[in-house]
């Protein structure tokens, strides 16, 4: 997959012969080096959930958050650059306070998902600026119910059913693909996020993480807000017993 | 920069006099509501108002809630400019939002939230463009009572009952006879009704349309909104012009 872009890679404002931005698919590894996040779209909410590789002993659990609510209604995981996605975050919450004081209600979903979009996108455009090293999954509900979407590094954003990002994407995109996410309720959904991240959760190369999670549904009156600490040790619990029963055949 | 010293005044402008100064300017109040009066009682915090908008000495609208949630743990009772409280909710509105996003557990209090408010008031009171208001902030958080005051001046402070406007000369002369520390809830309504319905006889700008709230540590309720039973049929307001005839 990788090939030496030399000489077209120097600036995101150059185009390569065969029509690649090199800068941004760059970009775009930052993310993959990241532990993994997943977002699922349950019917009756929204799931995130990240993969946190603890880099230090020292480091308090709970510190350290990668996912942030954004408003009321919506939270944002981050994945990649860490620094990179306090800027984005910090851009969303901008956005989502300027449209509410503008047209008095809640800033719909896919709005939010546009405007962090375009500021994405407006990084890859100008040789001064470099492309965010970071990639976001978005979560909200708003009047057209639960949404999730994600934010590339080169701007695109599309609205998933279920979708992750980082080191162990593949293999938890195939397993979000065999769950009946239209089923599901978002207790559920807890339960099966977990399951996923500990499922791909690479022990050999990674040694410890931390489990963090959010949601916004239903239950939680329509606010992002962190899975409460009961259903969280109950999801993580399900999630090491499900590692058991794979380690065991 | 060389002032000319044989100039009998300054060339320029000063800058207070300016136009750009004029922006920022005391106002005068256009929408205001009346007193606001609010008393701790065993479990928490009691706030009553009328529901009046005067416009001028015209009792203009009638269906103003004047007290607000704030955040968990607070109401906010106002009186004065209704658009300024407006303003004011807005901004507690942000507070409480950005405090909300750290999910971290932890949530303003009265006493937080009454700080801002000082603050606010006080730097808008020296910008010489007041929020027109007098706010009073009560609340409970982990079972410790608050209720403090705030006027457009930047004066504050806390209390066991306090009033605004009216309030402070009709209610709380009553309010320091008969408040204790172990009111019930329905002990503090009947003296906060008693308050008020010296306020409804006495204030030309109260309307009998009154809201009592409380606040606990298990939460907040805004009563809807009532009447108080008056009694006007007093031996000297019967026959007025006997004495004076063609006189009404």
């Amino acid at each position: 997959m990788s090939s030496i872009g030399t000489g077209y890679d120097l600036s995101v404002t150059t185009f390569s012969p065969d029509g690649r931005v090199f800068q941004i698919e760059y970009a775009a590894k930052a993310v993959d080096n990241s532990g993994t996040v997943v977002g699922i779209k349950c019917k009756d909410g929204v799931v995130l959930g990240v993969e946190k590789l603890i880099a230090s002993k020292m480091m308090l659990p709970g510190s350290n958050r990668r996912i942030h609510a954004v408003h009321r209604h919506s939270g944002m995981a981050v994945a990649g650059l860490a620094a990179d996605g306090r800027q984005i975050v910090a851009r969303a919450k901008s956005e989502a306070t300027n449209y509410e004081s503008v047209y008095g209600e809640q800033i719909p979903v896919k709005e939010l998902a546009d405007r962090v979009a375009s500021y994405v996108h407006l990084c890859t455009l100008y040789w001064w600026l470099r492309p965010f090293g970071c990639g976001v999954i978005l979560g909200g509900y708003d009047r057209d119910g639960p949404q999730l979407y994600m934010v590339e590094p080169s701007g695109v954003s599309h609205r998933y059913f279920g979708t992750s990002i980082g080191k162990g994407r593949q293999a938890a995109k195939t397993e979000i693909e065999k769950l009946k996410l239209s089923e599901m309720t978002c207790r559920q959904g807890v339960i099966e996020v977990a399951k996923i991240i500990y499922g791909v959760h690479d022990e050999a190369k990674d040694k410890a993480f931390e489990l963090e999670m959010s949601w916004v549904c239903d239950e939680s009156n329509r606010q992002h807000q962190k899975v409460p600490d009961d259903l969280l040790e109950e999801a993580k619990a399900a999630a090491k017993a499900a590692l058991e029963e794979m380690d065991a055949d | 920069m060389i002032v000319d010293s044989s100039s009998p005044a300054p060339a320029k402008k000063s800058l207070l006099l300016s136009s750009e100064a004029d922006l920022q300017r005391t106002q005068t109040p256009y929408v205001t509501g009346t007193s606001v009066i609010a008393i701790k009682y065993k479990d928490g915090i009691l706030i009553a108002a009328d529901m009046g908008g005067s416009y001028g000495s015209t009792l203009r609208y009638k269906n103003v809630e004047r007290i607000r949630p704030v955040g968990k743990h607070s109401l906010i009772g106002a009186s004065g400019e209704i658009s300024d409280f407006q303003e004011i909710l807005r901004y507690l509105d942000e507070l409480i939002l950005n405090d909300s996003m750290w999910d971290d557990g932890n949530s303003l209090g009265p006493k937080e939230v009454h700080n801002y408010l000082t603050r606010v008031m006080y730097n808008r009171r020296n910008k010489f463009n007041p929020l027109w208001n007098s706010l009073i902030l009560g609340g409970v958080k982990n079972g410790q009572k608050y209720l403090g005051t705030v006027n457009m001046i930047g004066v504050h402070y806390e209390d066991n009952h306090v009033a605004t406007g009216f309030g402070n000369h009709l209610a709380r002369p009553i309010l320091r006879e008969e408040w204790n520390e172990n009111l019930t809830f329905e002990e503090g309504v009947k003296l906060l009704e008693k308050c008020m319905r010296v306020l409804l006889y006495r204030d030309r700008s109260a309307v009998n349309k009154l809201q009592i709230a409380k606040i606990t540590d298990e939460g907040f309720t805004i009563s809807q909104p009532y009447s108080l039973k008056t009694q006007w049929k007093f031996k000297a307001f019967e026959n007025p012009t006997v004495g004076a005839e063609g006189s009404w």
